[in-house]
């Protein structure tokens, strides 16, 4: 089908953008396009106005500053997929971007777009949340940061307010860890219909530090402190990583859909931990 | 309207269109490309895979807008001088293809995963396509028309 005729502009300043959404009452913002144009053709969606950010050049690229690592949000998953401070830094990110839908949507898909459309089966929500990720948001003449635990507020929403844009990620560099995103699915392309991104930092054979996310275990993605805190001073052992993943689902309310209902999910979430760690910690 | 330049299958356009128009309507419709297909409302199934810039896309997950000022190649920029394309000749010669819908989306994406990795495992064929769907039960063969493509330096 064909989209429902709406108004097109291409800034190519964040505060170009950012003007042009306080000007226009019912505007889209428009960055990778992969969830949206499905959206927009089967007519989910009629925006008035379309803002393309694509010709924003200062919202792409990749780059270290001190202790972190800064996103830019139009950054496609394929760059960030294969870059090598990605890899090095915070490696849970490269491989949970691996497993985003297919190569031709990993081409135009966008980190900050992503994560921005907040979709509670998305693969990177889970994974700022783990990681401490914090979001820098622009608005009129200022920018401010939001950190990962306040930045997700339900189903496709997030503390990005109308008039303002996402403009880069910062991720705390986690160098040296261990990662590993363990996504159940049951046919290509398809979304989590439970995911966990887990990374560990090892001590001999000993977990010193572990951050654990859930995908589509509720409305929003979900840090799984119960089992990071069961984890630490653990071996990094099946058994002792099989006890600690028995938390998985405290306090979840995962969702029931033709996929599986809550229950099934609980039981995924723990499984899925499990496999997880002990990938990330190099023993599964 | 939008007016756009753009540079399909080494030809150079420019043309108004309307912001809503996706880039798969613009090559068949206003170009009349028509080798590039839709097989889905829903950017499943890539069987309107282009090279956008030398990178695969699905062109109905993009606006011609969008495309404004870059370089698209379709299925029908890839023959030369009435010579196949390697990755063309590999998916006739294995018989891969029987409907031959999927075949253009199969074969840009092809190429693209072979740019990408030029002696893939058959694993990694697969997990490259995994953006096309194919109804007639016919990935076997296009898995080895891939392989024979790399086999024989296809890019």
């Amino acid at each position: 089908m064909i989209p429902v005729a709406f108004d097109y502009y291409a800034p190519t300043s964040v505060d170009e953008a950012v003007a042009l959404l306080r000007e226009h009452d019912d505007a889209k913002v428009l960055a990778g396009g992969q969830s949206l144009m499905p959206v927009l053709r089967l007519r989910l969606a009629a925006p008035e106005v379309i803002v393309d950010l694509g010709r924003i050049e200062e919202l792409n690229g990749i780059r270290e500053d001190g202790d972190a690592l800064v996103i830019g949000a139009m950054t496609p998953h394929s760059v960030v997929q294969a870059d090598p401070l990605i890899a090095e830094h915070a490696s849970l990110i490269s491989l949970a971007t691996a497993t985003i839908a297919d190569p031709q949507v990993r081409h135009r898909g966008t980190f900050g777009g992503s994560l921005a459309h907040a979709d509670p089966a998305g693969d990177l929500p889970a994974v700022a949340v783990a990681l401490d990720a914090f979001f820098v948001i622009a608005g009129a003449n200022s920018r401010r940061t939001v950190g990962a635990a306040d930045f997700f507020e339900g189903v496709f929403s997030t503390a990005i307010g109308e008039d303002e844009l996402l403009v880069e990620i910062r991720v705390p560099k986690y160098t040296g860890w261990g990662a590993h995103y363990e996504k159940f699915n049951r046919v290509a392309q398809q979304w989590s219909i439970v995911a966990v991104a887990a990374t560990v930092r090892l001590d001999g054979g000993t977990i010193t530090e572990a951050r654990v996310g859930l995908t589509n275990m509720g409305s929003t993605p979900i840090r799984a402190t119960a089992v990071e805190q069961a984890l630490v001073g653990q071996p990094a052992t099946a058994e002792a990583v099989r006890a600690a993943a028995a938390h998985a689902a405290d306090g979840t309310s995962p969702p029931t859909d033709l996929n599986g209902d809550a229950d099934y999910r609980r039981h995924l979430a723990s499984v899925l931990t499990r496999r997880a760690v002990l990938a990330a910690a190099g023993t599964g | 309207m939008t007016r756009i330049t753009v540079k399909v299958d080494g030809s150079g356009y420019t043309d108004d269109v309307e912001p809503r128009t996706l880039l798969v309507h613009y090559l068949r419709e206003q170009l009349g490309k028509t080798g590039t297909v839709v097989g889905c409302d829903t950017g499943n199934c890539g069987a309107c895979t282009v090279h956008l810039d030398g990178q695969s896309v699905k062109s109905c997950s993009l606006l011609a807008v969008q495309a404004d000022g870059h370089e698209v190649t379709t299925i029908e920029g890839l023959a030369t001088d009435g010579q196949l394309h390697p990755m063309q000749q590999a998916f006739h010669e294995n018989h891969a293809l029987q409907c031959g819908f999927c075949t253009p989306g199969m074969i840009m994406q092809a190429i693209d995963l072979l740019a990408g990795k030029a002696d893939p495992t058959d694993d990694e064929i697969r997990l490259g396509l995994e953006g096309n769907l194919c109804r007639c039960t016919g990935y076997q063969n296009i898995v080895k028309a891939v392989r024979a493509a790399a086999a024989g330096g296809a890019r």
